[in-house]
């Protein structure tokens, strides 16, 4: 119903773009102060910063959890396909194909890992012959879950509950997911394994995804382009290629910068990038 | 000597020699627990689903039960009469989520629960104005309730079987079998479970919480018509009934508020508990009426070795 009122596609526009949002907790507490970025469809983007830097703050204002937790989009626009969605309820929003997979997974721990893949389809009308054929391909991208199809969430691995998370974004045929966090916790092999099916399911299912990650390394080595966020402004963004070149990406982000210790007395300070007009 | 006897013996030598009227005792108290459960039900599945400890279901099974005999009064056919009344009960489920839970959505728990206090003083207001205050009788035989009794003869003695009893067994095993199958089957059952789990999690894959919110508070309406009939045919239909149904606060206690089973299990055991308790203890020891706070008691006392309750929903944990 509300697909067939969305605006029609064009494929050379972002399919995601957040212009200048500014984010409220509470009516007092400031935590993005104009925020911008863009997701080109079928991209992989990462938000990257350390921890209360505001990327999970960035997704949920997009996915409108905000809202459950007494945030509040203040300023600015955020489009999705070409439509402002700020108004949009969670449950509207993922209608229109966009769905976030929360950041500690959040499976149902009671619900078994299928009846969690399913509810991932509550939104859908197209019928259940065509879940059940999502809830095969779901399987085949995560041949563990098959395995742990009757298992109670709550009891399976953290890996297993992170692919859980993302196969129930699956059901609800999303054009893109924002997807918070999902090497926490996990061993840097599963991260990696995560990390591969995210690839495969934007080249074979040409899924969008807008990522916040800690783990820059990784985030950057999948990713297209990144941007980082510190106290909830973007300080520096770029092709990923190229943010992992960069001296103060290495430095702070990634680690492997400089010869021996440093002075913080040469650290370079960033100023607010504006970006008012983007 | 002679207390202890009176305590830990007589009663026992009691049900032993007639163990016809143990039976009669027992089935009693299995009619009543059935009911217990049921209301107890209701009070389950709203808190699951929304973490909202409903004060309001008790008034909800009286408002049920009066506006079935109300309408009846008023001259609508008894069958047609159940069908509006369940329409009256889904316009409330709107209702209550239009005006009530949705803007006080994201406020502590309090302040929900104290909502449902107001839904309660609303309620009572409303029927006693459309319907009046007074007793009235439950449209039993108009409902094609079968009104008979059927006589038992075990171990050489009587046991006396009402029939709307053995109805509203029937009928709330039949109830609970369907409720049980809608959420364990159904799209929107899983829904309520996924949101009883993980709330937020549930609003990120799109669970929306009003629709479920209305479902869940008309399922809690049903239950309440079913349990307000079941009730009004032994009891007649007034405003007491409200204070039968808080015997569900210590089931609940005893089940734990978020388990289906435990609810039941702890409303049969709670009401034929009670009433065995009542007639072998309570009357020849303590001048009888024990069933107005034996149930309380009983829950208190689990509540000291068991705070989630018996069946309080195991709190999965990973480390």
């Amino acid at each position: 119903m509300s697909r067939a009122t969305a605006p029609v596609p064009d494929p050379t526009e972002p399919i995601l773009s957040v212009n200048n949002i500014e984010v409220i907790y509470d009516h007092v507490i400031l935590v993005l102060k104009g925020v911008s970025l863009s997701v080109p469809r079928g991209g992989i983007t990462a938000i990257l910063g350390a921890n209360g830097a505001g990327k999970t703050t960035t997704l949920k204002a997009i996915s409108n959890l905000l809202h459950a937790e007494r945030g509040e989009v203040t300023k600015g626009t955020i489009l999705f396909e070409g439509g402002q969605v700020q108004s949009l309820s969670p449950n509207d929003l993922v209608r229109r194909g966009c769905i976030q997979v929360m950041e500690g997974r959040h499976c149902f721990g009671h619900l078994t890992v299928e009846d969690n893949l399913m509810t991932g389809a509550f939104t859908r009308r197209d019928g259940n012959a065509a879940i059940r054929d999502d809830l095969e391909l779901v399987y085949t991208y995560f041949p563990r879950l098959r395995e742990r199809r009757g298992s109670q969430a709550g009891y399976t691995s953290g890996g297993e509950q992170q692919m859980t998370a993302i196969g129930r974004a699956l059901m609800s045929r999303p054009k893109m997911i924002l997807l918070d966090e999902p090497s926490m916790g996990l061993a840097p092999q599963l991260v990696e394994e995560i990390f591969e099916i995210v690839k495969k399911l934007n080249d074979e299912q040409g899924v969008s995804f807008l990522l916040a990650e800690q783990n820059t390394n990784v985030a950057l080595r999948y990713a297209k382009y990144g941007y980082i966020l510190e106290s909830g402004r973007v300080v520096l963004d770029g092709e990923a290629s190229a943010l992992r070149e960069n001296d103060d990406v290495k430095e702070f982000y990634l680690g492997v910068g400089g010869e021996g210790r440093k002075s913080f007395r040469d650290v370079k300070h960033y100023k607010r990038r504006k970006r008012w007009l983007a | 000597m002679e207390s202890l006897h009176s305590i830990l013996i007589a009663p026992f030598a009691d049900m032993a020699a007639a163990p016809d009227f143990l039976i009669q005792v027992v089935w009693e108290g299995l009619v009543s627990g059935v009911l217990y459960a049921l209301i107890a039900l209701g009070f389950v599945l709203i808190y699951k689903s929304s973490r909202i400890f409903n004060f309001a279901q008790g008034i909800m099974v009286v408002f049920a039960a009066l506006t079935l005999v109300g309408l009846y009064q008023m001259g609508v056919p008894a069958l047609l009469a159940v069908i509006l009344t369940l329409g009256v009960m889904f316009v409330l489920a709107v209702t209550i989520e239009r005006v009530v839970l949705r803007p006080l959505v994201n406020q502590p728990d309090i302040i929900l629960f104290m909502a449902t206090i107001g839904i309660t003083l609303f309620l009572i207001g409303l029927g006693e104005t459309i319907f009046g205050g007074e007793n009235k009788r439950m449209i039993t035989s108009e409902l094609y309730i079968p009104t008979g009794s059927w006589m038992l003869e075990p171990f050489g003695g009587f046991v006396s079987i009402e029939q709307r009893d053995v109805t509203a067994v029937v009928g709330a095993v039949a109830l609970v079998v369907l409720l049980l199958i809608f959420l364990n089957k159904s799209r929107m059952g899983r829904a309520i479970r996924a949101l009883g789990d993980d709330h937020q999690a549930a609003l990120s894959v799109g669970i929306s919480l009003s629709t479920i919110w209305v479902i869940v508070w008309f399922i809690a309406g049903i239950i309440a018509l079913a349990t307000g009939i079941a009730w009004g045919a032994r009891a007649g239909v007034s405003f007491a009934l409200e204070v039968i149904a808080l015997k569900a606060l210590p089931v609940l206690m005893l089940g734990g508020l978020e388990s289906v089973t435990g609810a039941i299990v702890a409303g049969l055991a709670i009401g034929i508990l009670e009433k065995v308790f009542e007639i072998y203890w309570g009357q020849p020891l303590l001048g009888g009426n024990t069933e107005a706070w034996f149930a309380y008691i009983l829950a208190l006392l689990v509540l000291l070795v068991r705070p989630q309750g018996l069946f309080g929903e195991k709190i999965i944990e990973r480390v």
